[in-house]
């Protein structure tokens, strides 16, 4: 489905990806982990068309993305969810989801669907008139989640989703994304907190200074001595 | 009397509220300040005035195609000006530069066909009538200046909290790459934003041409000035703000022309200003945090 074939990128002279390659198949979730500073975020940002490849190529359902624009990208289906805060703080929670919807038309279904997305987060039901900026952490994190599902991704790119939150948080977060993979999104999952995102995929890349040092499938990396060394916590 | 100048407060501050509203929006989504504001202003002034005398068209007309032709201006400023400095991720200050360029440009051009003199609109443009509202004497001038501000501020309101592209503008304020990874098409946003933003700069070129019953090539430096206090005062990006920091400085005016004295205008107002920054450095709406991470 996602295929990338040695893609360099930089930022200016730091050179952030050395040729990465990887791929996801239909329906697939595949982890990516790495250390801080590896590559993980230009690596999404570099599907998403948010950073520049200065060569290589990505190619998406038979179509080479590789230079188109980010809007281009997100209509064709890769919706990312990026790290950190990426609500729209100063708008209210129900126009956050309906700009997850900005790329459809099918007004009607919209609707039906922050239906569907408020069942799922009940809590966001209650804060729907509120700026969003007021939600905690974790309801911030389930806002940017249902409003990338509100954009009917086929391919949904989440940039460490567990990352600030409480333990009770974050394994609420990985039961979302395991049900979101079984209505058959496939998902490139970014994560620090490297044994939960190996135990929800099947495939595993380990990003170091910007390269693939390891390919395998899930079960074989939470095994693997050198992983659980550096990764897992021993 | 009092009152009276109230009305006059009010057509005044109705109109710098009208050319702040872009002035500010361009900032909010942009992250610029385009000193050829005030060029654009003119040029809504002279479209709507050439309107008016060369085609007899009334009001209405006069006001669509100033702001078609103002709009127009914005949309060349972005794409000579603006955009390329955009896509170099630029310093703060150079696209200040950039549009400083492109005002003198816009303004050579305008005293090289319309020279330095002043001109009027057909006398009878607006008909001279005086409405009385509870003693307080209205003008049709003023009515129409004050009624049209309001609407235009209120469609652009309704526009960006009410429709799909407004909320998209917004978002693109807050963060443009959230923006971009919602799909929201950002470099048509800025367009987008420049383009009505200026047909808004226009408007209020037309409406205050029509308030002092005169036009010239030289009226887009005090409005900029004017415009840069409003917004400032406002709360920058703030549109609530620069609808009431155009107000209040309208009210500045009129009231320190009236009590104190016409030679001291500008002094009383903008020391107003300075007082009320004092009180609040950010701005009336102005936020205490930094907008982006
Ligand atoms: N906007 C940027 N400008 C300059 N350097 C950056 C930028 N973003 C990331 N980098 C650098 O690129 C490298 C990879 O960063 P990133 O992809 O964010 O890593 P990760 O997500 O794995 O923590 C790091 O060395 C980081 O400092
Ligand atoms: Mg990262």
């Amino acid at each position: 489905m996602l295929e990338l074939t040695d893609i360099c990128a930089d930022y200016g002279h730091i050179q952030a990806l050395k040729g990465i390659s990887l791929r996801v198949g239909r329906g697939e979730i595949v982890a990516l982990i790495g250390a801080n500073g590896a590559g993980k975020s230009s690596t999404l940002n570099t599907i998403s068309g948010i950073v520049r490849a200065s060569s290589g190529s990505i190619i998406y359902k038979g179509k080479n993305i590789t230079k188109s624009h980010t809007d281009s990208i997100v209509r064709s289906g890769i919706i990312q969810v990026p790290e950190g805060r990426a609500i729209l703080t100063t708008m209210k929670v129900s126009e956050n989801l309906e700009l997850g919807a900005f790329i459809r038309k099918d007004k009607r279904q919209i609707k039906k669907d922050i239906d569907e997305i408020l069942t799922r987060f009940p809590i966001l039901g209650s804060r729907l008139n509120q700026p969003a900026g007021t939600l905690s952490g974790g309801e911030q994190q389930m806002l940017a989640i249902g409003r990338a599902l509100m954009g009917r991704p086929e391919l949904l790119l989440l940039d460490e989703p567990s990352m600030g939150l409480a333990p009770l948080m974050v394994r609420e977060i990985f039961n979302i994304i395991a049900d979101i993979h079984k209505t058959g999104t496939a998902i490139l999952i970014v994560e620090q907190n490297a044994r939960m995102a190996l135990k929800i995929s099947s495939r595993g890349y380990v990003l170091e200074t910007g390269n693939i040092m390891i390919e395998d499938t899930s079960e074989s990396l939470l095994n693997n001595r050198k992983i659980i060394d550096a990764y897992l916590g021993g | 009397m009092f009152y009276q100048q109230l009305a006059n407060a009010l057509a005044l501050g109705a109109v710098y509220s009208l050319f702040a509203i872009g002035f500010t929006l361009i900032f909010g989504v942009m992250e610029i300040i385009t000193l050829a504001h005030g060029a654009v202003f003119m040029v809504g002034a002279f479209a709507g005035y050439t309107a008016a005398t060369k085609f007899g068209l009334g009001i209405i007309p006069c006001l669509i195609i100033s702001m078609a032709a103002s709009g127009f201006i914005g949309f060349v400023l972005d794409l000579v000006a603006i955009r390329p400095l955009r896509k170099k991720k630029f310093h703060h200050l150079a696209p200040m530069i950039a549009t400083i360029g492109c005002a003198t440009i816009i303004t050579s051009i305008y005293q090289g066909i319309f020279g330095a003199e002043a001109y009027r609109f057909p006398f009878d443009f607006v008909p001279n009538e005086n409405y009385e509202f509870r003693g307080i004497q209205l003008t049709q001038l003023q009515l129409t200046i004050i009624f049209t501000s309001f609407i235009l501020m209120i469609m652009m309101i309704f526009f960006l909290n009410k429709t799909k592209w407004g909320k998209a503008v917004r978002a693109v304020a807050e963060n443009s790459r959230t923006g971009a990874l919602l799909g929201i098409p950002v470099e048509r946003v800025y367009q987008f934003t420049m383009i009505i933003s200026s047909s808004f700069g226009g408007a209020a070129g037309v409406l205050t041409g029509l308030n002092f019953n005169t036009i010239h090539t030289f009226m887009g430096g005090p409005i900029l000035h004017r415009g840069i206090a409003v917004i400032i005062l406002g709360g920058m990006g703030d549109i609530r703000g620069a609808m009431a920091g155009g107000l209040i400085l309208g009210f500045a005016e009129v009231l320190s022309v009236a009590y104190i004295s016409s030679d001291f205008r500008d002094a009383v107002s903008f020391g107003l200003l300075f007082l009320i920054l004092l009180i609040r450095p950010s701005g009336i709406f102005g936020k205490k945090i930094e907008r982006k991470g």
